[in-house]
């Protein structure tokens, strides 16, 4: 299996991997629906904040536009536990993200589920050993509603 | 002759078709995700994750619950973003309301769980980095904290807005006169050797007691238990008395688990500043009430052409 190959299984995997991933909220959720989509672009900020780490990334539609995007992420405490820090992403620099959910209003505005760095990486912001109870609920509570 | 030929030109359209994909594999060793799951304390060293934790643990010292704890069962256990631990916001833990507690939780908007509102709408004082004060501290982003004990009074550091509260266990009574505080006022006493109870009142009525807005009054009594059960175990349970919102005192949390860390765990800064939280609120919030209003008027423009 060369690389090319060995990368869109792990894409899959990691894909398919989302749908069970625990959505990340504690500063409002009612805002999104549950969605993944992938979209690359050029990262135009990040930071590094609480409540939530923001990514803002430069995306071309399919009419060749420009359309701001901001990535929510979580909290920087959360993040490090990741492999994440302020410096993991730098203004210019080519990436992919994946959302876990995007704006209910059309705005383009998502939570993002993964990044992939400009050197192939995929980066995630949940896990098996966070003891993240509580965003598995809020996915539930979602699903109910 | 010829069989050389064909095997040196198999060789270079070989190269050719395989030269990218071994250049790619040789700048682009793809880490699995999961081995980038650690857990780092605030000076970014490694500690134990709760599966590499020891199995077997000392029993608990006598009236001894100093130490560094973050919750047992993985440092974002208790974020709590759905609500206290106990009685999260899912539509089957109802709370034991008087007419008052619903009113006045029904006026607090909060952004998670069941029947959230929209970010623009939410009214969470937290939002705008009001003190997140007490009992919303241990039931909101609980994560590491840090218990100090000293002759007349006992500390607990928070990881959380980097605030600390102080519990007197000199003997003292709770003051006649007591101006409401965000974090009120704390007594503490040894109910056996490996329990300390701690109650508080004094508290501030424009907190929440959790992320889901769970209202309180000014008379609302707070008490904890932290229970010692062994060297690495702590159960704390935090019980909400407050008749005029609730008709029976309810357990926010119950015998929840916390593990003590290393003493050379450093804390991280998890600090609500009001000018990132106003980053936050007009990249996330306004952008997106701004495009649901346009949205809605689209459609409300929509509906009159059709009529």
């Amino acid at each position: 299996m060369n690389a090319n190959v060995k990368s869109i299984v792990l894409v899959t995997i990691v894909l398919s991997l989302i749908a069970c991933l625990p959505l990340l909220a504690h500063h409002g959720n009612a805002a999104y629906e549950v969605k993944t989509v992938t979209l690359k672009g050029t990262v135009t900020a990040w930071l590094w904040t609480n409540p939530h780490v923001l990514l803002k990334l430069d995306v071309k539609d399919d009419g060749g536009n420009i359309v701001h995007w901001v990535g929510e992420l979580v909290a920087p405490s959360n993040m490090i536990n990741f492999g994440f820090t302020a410096g993991t992403l730098k203004p210019g620099e080519e990436i992919t993200i994946v959302t876990s959910d995007v704006a209910r209003s059309g705005a383009p505005i998502a939570r993002l589920a993964q990044i992939v760095l400009p050197n192939g990486q995929i980066m995630k912001t949940a896990g098996k050993y966070d003891g993240n109870a509580f965003a598995r609920r809020d996915h539930e509570a979602n699903a109910v509603k | 002759m010829h069989k050389r030929f064909l095997a040196l030109s198999i060789a270079a359209f070989a190269s050719l078709i395989f030269a990218p994909a071994v250049a790619m594999h040789a700048q682009y060793a793809p880490v699995n995700p999961d081995e980038l799951e650690v857990h780092v304390d605030g000076w970014n060293r490694p500690i134990p994750r709760i599966d590499q934790l020891p199995k077997n643990s000392a029993p608990a010292p006598r009236r001894d619950i100093s130490g560094t704890w973050e919750p047992a069962e993985g440092w974002r256990n208790g974020v709590q973003a759905q609500g206290a631990y106990n009685y999260p916001m899912d539509g089957k833990h109802p709370l034991p309301y008087t007419p008052e507690g619903e009113k006045a939780w029904k006026e607090h908007k909060y952004g998670d769980g069941f029947g959230s509102y929209p970010l623009a709408e939410v009214n969470d004082p937290f939002k705008m980095c009001d003190p997140i004060g007490f009992p919303r501290i241990d039931l909101h982003d609980l994560r590491a904290i840090q218990i100090v004990q000293t002759p007349k009074k006992t500390l607990v550091v928070y990881e959380n807005d980097q605030v600390w509260r102080s519990i007197w266990t000199d003997g003292r009574d709770f003051p006649k006169i007591t101006e409401p505080r965000w974090y009120g006022y704390s007594i503490g006493k040894w109910a056996d050797d490996y329990t300390f109870v701690v109650e508080t009142t004094g508290l501030d009525e424009r907190t929440w007691i959790d992320n889901t807005g769970r209202p309180h009054t000014k008379d609302l009594k707070v008490e904890e238990q932290f229970h010692r059960v062994n060297h690495d175990l702590m159960e704390l349970t935090l019980t909400i008395i407050d008749p005029k919102y609730y008709t029976k005192p309810w357990n926010a949390l119950d015998k929840y688990p916390l593990r003590l860390q290393t003493d050379s765990f450093d804390i991280r800064e998890m600090v609500c500043s009001e000018s990132e939280a106003e980053i936050y609120n007009k990249e996330i919030a306004e952008e997106a009430a701004a495009a649901q209003n346009q949205k809605n008027q689209t459609q409300k423009d929509q509906n009159q052409k059709n009529k």
